[in-house]
């Protein structure tokens, strides 16, 4: 299949899709439980509050009108009401997002090169002690509860050595870093790290990376187990290629041909590993924010249960979908793009 | 039988190589008691058929025999230094610039996602730390005209050249940094007719210009007969019958090497037979007792099935490992 | 004790020589040995539990609150008083369940729809597909949240939420199998002399499926566990009155701060084993089935 029809197919493949998880959850949200505004308040209420929260959010309206609501809503950005003060849910999501972001992207950063830097370990002494024991580490950081872990973590190095902070993303005494100002203009990414570099203030840099580290280790070793397994089994077999066999002929040293020769043709489909893990980085993210106190869209989610607010949820809930599903249309795209047998 | 030949006097001596494959299946003896000499501006074919072990004694010499496989006795001795007993660093620094290897499938032997102009500076930089990026570029362009590339492709990446190409550049790199030995193994067989006599006769020239050694590994007697000096035939691990080139063709004494001889085909000849050999070689994990050719061989004598022949010195320099010349030895 | 002493000496000798025949095998066979003797001790010991336990696991004021590990009470005490030993060891009920119903319910459903969708072919098949695809690619937890939240407290709802999660793995692996199996020409002759579709999906398929659904489904309890625990972390757990490992995990985090670390370290490690328990089996299994390293 050429490139081109192979992007315009996996594009057009994601808007069933999306529209699929949008069903799913508003069936989960609106339709299952009957009713969510009943749900969201208490046993004895007022009927007359019960019926103003319906209206305001519309929910009064039948059934397919408020799917339709719901469908168009998403695609213009509205993601509706919150319950609990009826301010917009995508605000909301989208400040809470460059933090789980941050975490995000950190976290797939060390899962990435703690699993590949094992895996070629692991790969070159096959069956031998360290195979076996770097193969125990991967299993068993996958059956740790991430929050455990994280817990672990907080106690060895925030409460016992007093080196890492156990919660929050920065310390409370220092404002959050601003970006690039430039006269009027103004840039932000959102994420700490690297509007505090824009900023210009090393400081702030650093703090934002002591905060940022915990996390990221705990969400990282987690989620490290797959690219251990992955980059180990590759790596196997690309070291067995001739033309591995060849560069060794050559007199080349052994760091050259295990990164230069290896793991460069064995790297692809641990690119494409990243865009599968996406959804499990994601979901790993909800706990490890719990556990670290982290102001992100996990922190979000949970909070909203504790009010009830059904709404918040739901369009949350949108959100993570539709970012795994746009990562993963990356991901395929970019291994489309990188595939030397689908580019010749 | 064989002598212990002076280490000193030879550019590369083998002695009683022998080479294992530990499986778990169990040992699998792909070379035994090999035995040869090789001197500058000299060439050295070795042929026989898959699993001969042509291979695996190619590999042995620059101690990159796969794993599960072993050498596990033997001497080998480049220029009078023992080879062998090298640790692993000091190997390093004799493949690619003391003994080079040309393999044989050009197509699987080159990096796909580096250039070759990369492949060149890396290489000679990883010998010779001084060269900076520009002369080793020079150096790999003068290369690319010994060997018959144009210039401008030294940009490309593997999968832009054509085979013949890229076998020239696995042949460049071979010669970068001026070896004393180069092993081809199988150096033409992925490659078409027209293109194969060419790799062969530049080998030869390139040989001559640089004062190499050759050796040449292939199942393709032909090839060898017309381009090597002297000659090895292995069958199963052993080495069967070792002479010059010469007297292999005018007087082949193992049954085996006449077999090879009856198959190739001559043109000239008109109603030729073409004779195959019949049967297939033996499993090597369990080969057949006495000489591992027996069952295939139309000359087998019942002493053939009891023990396995030595090498029998029939003349200077020819050796045959066949109960059929035990009589015929040249005692010294 | 009871009658059921008798049986499992009797399930203790059949276990032997097949934990020696593992041991064989390899690395592979070592982790389901070790996987599988892990998860049968945690589960006796479980269904043990009312006999087993020192002290009544739910009765408070025991002992001093809050007090470390001692010879009296080797794993502590908690907020209210309570054994944690006995917690511990009784603790392991409800996620047990959970994991179990909702591997069953995964099987129940993801297995037929899966060998009909792939049977069958057509539209259907492409539909079944999408749907799939769609869960699948969800964040697993986030799903769960969202089905626990509305369906309320409880072992069924919880399993329930985590089934929907782990259809779709099943689904997959049987399609894949399904459709290598359908091209090989038995199955071909098998129709050429008239055998219904059932016959065949019986008969021929569901053999060769059986190995790839018990490696999923390890993976699958696995996750079942994890997913509880991070649900009951959350606070969609279930009802507080019985003795469960996931709720101290909960209540022990808080207590971590003030150095209180045995509320949640025992019940942690418990956790921690019993996964790993199934997830060395799936290690384990998928090695020897599908040997992937041969040389």
């Amino acid at each position: 299949m050429t490139l081109r029809a192979y992007v315009i197919s996996r594009i057009l493949l994601t808007i069933p899709m999306i529209f699929i998880l949008l069903t799913m959850v508003f069936v989960v949200i609106r339709i299952l439980p009957g009713d969510p505004v009943l749900a969201h308040f208490e046993k004895n209420v007022d009927p007359a509050l019960v019926e103003e929260m319906r209206v305001k959010l519309g929910l009064d309206k039948p059934l397919w009108a408020q799917y339709f609501d719901y469908v168009f809503g998403v695609f213009r950005g509205d993601l509706g009401k919150s319950m609990y003060d009826y301010s917009p849910v995508a605000e909301q999501i989208f400040s809470a997002f460059p933090a789980t972001l941050e975490l995000a992207i950190s976290s797939m950063i060390i899962a990435a090169l703690v699993g590949i830097f094992l895996g070629v370990q692991a790969s070159k002494r096959y069956n031998k002690p360290v195979d076996h024991t770097i193969r125990i580490f991967g299993i068993v950081t996958y059956a740790i509860p991430v929050f455990l872990l994280g817990m672990i973590l907080q106690l060895v190095f925030g409460v016992g050595l007093r080196w890492l902070p156990v919660g929050l993303r920065m310390n409370p005494m220092l404002a959050a870093p601003q970006g690039l100002t430039i006269g009027a203009l103004h840039f932000s990414t959102g994420l700490y790290t690297i509007d505090s570099l824009l900023e210009g203030n090393m400081f702030k840099f650093v703090e934002s990376l002591r905060y940022l580290f915990l996390p990221s280790l705990t969400l990282g070793t987690v989620l490290s187990g797959v690219f251990i397994r992955l980059t180990r089994t590759n790596m196997f077999e690309t070291m067995r290629l001739d033309f591995v066999t060849a560069a060794r002929a050559r007199g080349l040293r052994e760091t050259t041909v295990t990164y230069r020769y290896a793991l460069r043709n064995a790297f692809l489909p641990v690119l494409t590993m990243i865009g599968l893990q996406f959804a499990a980085l994601l979901a790993g993210a909800v706990l490890t924010e719990t556990t670290f106190s982290w102001p992100g869209l996990g922190t979000y989610v949970v909070d909203r249960i504790n009010f009830r607010d059904y709404t918040a949820i739901q369009g949350a809930v949108v959100v993570f979908g539709i970012l795994v599903s746009i990562v993963s249309l990356v991901v395929d795209l970019l291994y489309a793009y990188l595939d030397p047998r689908i580019r010749l | 039988m064989i002598e212990q030949t002076n280490a000193e006097s030879h550019l590369l001596t083998v002695n009683g190589l022998t080479v294992e494959y530990w499986t778990r299946r169990g040992k699998i003896r792909a070379v035994e008691n090999a035995s040869f000499t090789l001197d500058r501006r000299e060439t050295l074919g070795v042929v026989g058929e898959s699993g001969s072990g042509k291979s695996t004694l190619g590999l042995s010499l620059i101690k990159l025999v796969p794993y599960p496989g072993r050498i596990v006795s033997g001497d080998i001795n480049l220029e009078g230094q023992n080879i062998r007993r090298m640790k692993d660093e000091e190997m390093r620094d004799v493949r690619g610039r003391r003994i080079s290897y040309v393999f044989q499938d050009p197509m699987t032997s080159l990096n796909p996602v580096e250039k070759i102009k990369d492949h060149f500076v890396e290489l000679i930089q990883t010998h010779e730390p001084k060269v900076s990026k520009t002369q080793a570029l020079e150096r790999a362009n003068q290369l690319f005209r010994d060997v018959g590339i144009q210039e401008e492709r030294i940009s490309d990446y593997p999968h832009q050249l054509s085979g013949g190409m890229r076998q020239r550049v696995m042949i460049a790199l071979a010669l970068a940094l001026n070896p004393s030995v180069i092993i081809a193994d199988e150096p033409t067989t992925a490659l078409d007719v027209v293109v194969q006599a060419k790799i062969l006769d530049l080998l030869n020239t390139l040989r001559d210009r640089y004062g190499m050694a050759l050796i040449l590994i292939t199942h393709d007697l032909s090839i060898v007969l017309q381009r090597s000096d002297k000659i090895i035939v292995m069958y199963a691990g052993r080495i069967v019958e070792y002479a010059s080139s010469v007297d292999l063709y005018s007087s082949t004494q193992h049954p085996y090497s006449q077999g090879l001889l009856n198959s190739i085909p001559n043109i000239e000849l008109i109603d030729q037979k073409l004779e195959a050999i019949e049967g297939s070689p033996p499993d090597l994990l369990n080969p057949p007792k006495g000489c591992r050719f027996w069952p295939r061989c139309s000359f087998a004598m019942p002493e053939c099935r009891i023990e396995e022949p030595p090498l029998f010195e029939t003349k200077k320099n020819h050796l045959v490992r066949c109960y059929l010349y035990k009589d015929e030895t040249n005692d010294q | 004790m009871m009658g059921g002493s008798s049986t499992k000496k009797n399930m203790f000798s059949r276990l032997v020589p097949l934990l020696t025949s593992l041991a064989r095998r390899g690395l592979a066979g070592w982790f389901i040995a070790i996987g599988l003797i892990m998860v049968i001790a945690i589960v006796v010991m479980t269904m043990l539990a009312p006999w087993i336990s020192p002290h009544d696991p739910s009765a408070i004021e025991m002992g001093p609150l809050l007090s470390p590990p001692s010879s009296q009470f080797p794993f502590g005490t908690n907020k209210l008083g309570q054994d944690m030993l006995s917690r511990v060891i009784s603790g392991g009920g409800i996620m047990i369940q959970v994991a179990l119903l909702s591997v069953v319910i995964c099987m129940a459903g993801g297995i037929p729809i899966g060998l009909l969708s792939s049977y069958t072919g057509g539209i259907l098949d492409r539909i079944l597909c999408l749907i799939m695809d769609s869960i699948y690619a969800f964040p697993g937890l986030v799903l769960a949240i969202a089905i626990a939240l509305m369906l309320g407290r409880g072992v069924v709802n919880m399993a329930l939420s985590i089934a929907v999660v782990y259809v779709p793995s099943y689904f997959r692996v049987i399609r894949s199998q399904v459709l290598s199996i359908k091209e090989m020409a038995y199955v071909e002759a098998a129709n050429a002399i008239g055998a219904k579709g059932h016959t065949i999906l019986s008969r021929y398929i569901l053999p060769n499926v059986i190995p790839s659904i018990i490696v999923v489904a390890t993976v699958n309890f696995a996750d079942a566990i994890l997913t509880a625990a991070g649900l009951t972390f959350i606070g969609l757990g279930v009802s507080v009155d019985i003795p469960d490992w996931g709720y101290d995990l909960t209540v022990g985090r808080t207590l971590l701060t003030t150095g209180v670390w045995w509320v949640i370290a025992f019940p942690g490690i418990m956790v921690v084993l019993l996964a790993l328990g199934f997830t060395l089996m799936g290690e384990g299994l998928s090695e020897l089935w599908n040997p992937r390293l041969e040389q």
